[in-house]
């Protein structure tokens, strides 16, 4: 099998009510894959399935071709899989450089090692100067930033992002695809992009998933996900007269 | 002049003592959301340990006569070791309970702890000869005040520093604070949560025994119920100063002791006796007007 994070025929039920039906996503490496779809499609839960949080129904998650049923979140992180959470979950009360730093010292290494890089990454996202700042009182942009930094103090193969620009002006968005483009490029990382935010999706994918009720009603490049007649109508039926969504 | 210094160095060393408290007891809450009632029997272990079990007025010391380098590391060992035994042998079963459970299951070990003690050496309280001549008064700024006080308050001023940097330099220190925030974020981070909650009743029980240490030294009897009344105030000083923030507790504790020596001194002669019911209204009053703390930590709120 390819070298990707991929989900093969996922299914998971919540007491008898379909949350993913048949999922077949592949997350490959050094790519931007986009995943959309309106609320409470599913998106976290497919998530939850290829970070290890929850175990499929049916189906099964494969890192490089190997099966990880089974395997604990943690132990998943420690293989290269990290995310970050729909809301920030940073330690609020603890300087950004610790909340990076933790990461450092769950993985084994020793507060110094640590420390190091985690300055090491909060200048390369930029965002240096907050180093010494309580996380909890950062705004919402820097906070996600922080939390991105958190996930890549793993050194990851694979990054899933959850509604990282939710909230964010136009113009933080921009430095967010800027940000995500460094990630895969330098980082060399393979990176699930979840977001209600489907300019910036259309803007930086290689190739989007959108899942509605539970199942991958289509998938493709962007080009034709924006010409998609099926895409346009799930999403018309719930977000766009709503949230003024334009495709 | 004079007066007023005898009036600090009062107010700070009785402070200490409800500051390395309540500090002992923030450190358990924060990483368990456990408040440990059995705290204060700590304390009294801490000094019966000192002596050999017999029920006689007149204690026969035993570890108590060891020299001074020795006995102050042993006996802060049996502080960590007691502390770190109650999480393993109780706490630990208790660890997905709600705090309720938690909290008597606490007081239950409280009790089992003072009946042993009671078992061994009977209710009597016992005069224990420690380090008596730390008694004897030292000239400060003109001021006679007892070296004792200088050195508790010197001893907790290297122990906040100490944790401090413990706390903020250490890798163990880093992961107690994630882990007081967010227990299962620190988890998933890949924080160990057995060596963590064990670090911080290990640290809790060191300071239980540093106060035991000072306590016995003061008062010159060792005495089951001696932790107790410490405990009491060291608690409602982590309750003023927000559950769940260290320097909260410290403040507070600090905060309680002098409130108590001055009331001492402003209160009329015949209120005097009543002094307690005086600074416990104070404790009162500060919780109708911040019920949540005075530093109250946002991580504590919604789980509490």
């Amino acid at each position: 099998m390819s070298t990707a994070l991929s989900a093969q025929h996922v299914s998971v039920s919540f007491d008898g009510l379909k949350a993913l039906a048949n999922v077949v996503l592949d997350i490959p490496p050094q790519r931007v894959t986009g995943l959309i779809g309106p609320n409470g499609a599913g998106k976290t839960t497919l998530v939850n399935v290829l970070t290890g949080f929850q175990a499929p129904d049916e189906g099964q998650v494969f890192l490089d071709g190997q099966p990880i049923g089974g395997i604990t979140s943690h132990r998943l992180r420690r293989l290269g899989i990290a995310r970050t959470f729909q809301s920030g979950r940073l330690f609020g009360e603890l300087p950004v450089i610790d909340n990076l730093e933790v990461t450092g010292v769950g993985l084994g290494l020793s507060r110094r090692e640590s420390q190091a890089r985690a300055e090491a990454m909060l200048d390369w996202i930029g965002i240096g100067a907050l180093a010494d700042r309580a996380a909890g009182g950062l705004p919402y942009t820097d906070e996600r930033r922080v939390a991105i930094g958190r996930a890549l103090m793993m050194e990851p193969k694979y990054l899933l992002l959850d509604e990282p620009a939710a909230g964010m002006s136009a113009e933080e968005a921009d430095d967010l695809i800027t940000l995500i483009r460094r990630i895969v490029a330098e980082m060399k990382c393979g990176v699930l992009l979840i977001e209600h935010n489907i300019g910036l999706v259309l803007n930086i994918c290689d190739h989007i998933h959108v899942l509605d009720s539970g199942e991958i009603i289509e998938d493709g490049a962007p080009a034709a996900i924006k010409a998609s007649e099926k895409v346009r109508h799930a999403y018309m039926g719930t977000q766009a007269e709503a949230g003024g969504v334009v495709l | 002049m004079t007066a007023i210094l005898q009036i600090i160095f009062d107010a700070l060393s009785l402070g200490s003592l409800y500051a390395i408290g309540a500090l002992g007891i923030a450190l358990i809450f924060g990483v368990m959301r456990l408040v440990n009632f059995a705290h204060g029997d700590y304390i009294s272990f801490c000094v019966f340990a000192m002596l050999w079990p017999s029920i006689d007025a007149a204690a026969v010391v035993f570890a108590g006569n060891l020299p001074t380098f020795i006995l102050i590391p042993l006996i802060l060992a049996i502080g960590a070791g007691l502390s770190v035994l109650s999480e393993i042998l109780v706490f630990r079963r208790f660890r997905n309970a709600n705090p309720a459970t938690m909290m008597i299951a606490s007081f239950a070990l409280g009790f089992v702890l003072k009946h042993f003690l009671l078992m061994l050496f009977s209710s009597r309280p016992k005069s224990i000869d420690l380090w008596s001549n730390l008694s004897l008064p030292v000239e400060v700024a003109g001021a006679r005040i007892p070296l004792l006080q200088v050195i508790t308050i010197v001893i907790t001023i290297l122990i906040l520093l100490g944790l401090t940097a413990f706390l903020k330099r250490t890798r163990f220190g880093l992961e107690m604070r994630a882990a007081a925030e967010n227990f299962t974020m620190a988890r998933m981070l890949g924080v160990k949560a057995n060596r963590v909650i064990m670090l911080a009743f290990a640290i809790s029980g060191m300071l239980a025994a540093a106060i035991g240490l000072i306590l016995a030294t003061q008062s010159g009897t060792a005495d089951i119920q001696m932790g107790v009344s410490v405990m009491l105030v060291a608690f409602i000083a982590t309750v003023i100063g927000g559950l769940g923030s260290l320097p909260g507790a410290v403040i507070a504790g600090f905060l309680i002791g002098g409130v108590s020596v001055l009331m001492q001194v402003i209160l009329p002669l015949d209120a005097r006796p009543f002094r307690d019911a005086f600074v416990y209204g104070a404790v009162i009053a500060c919780l109708i007007w911040r019920p949540q703390g005075l530093f109250a930590p946002k991580s504590a709120k919604q789980r509490v």
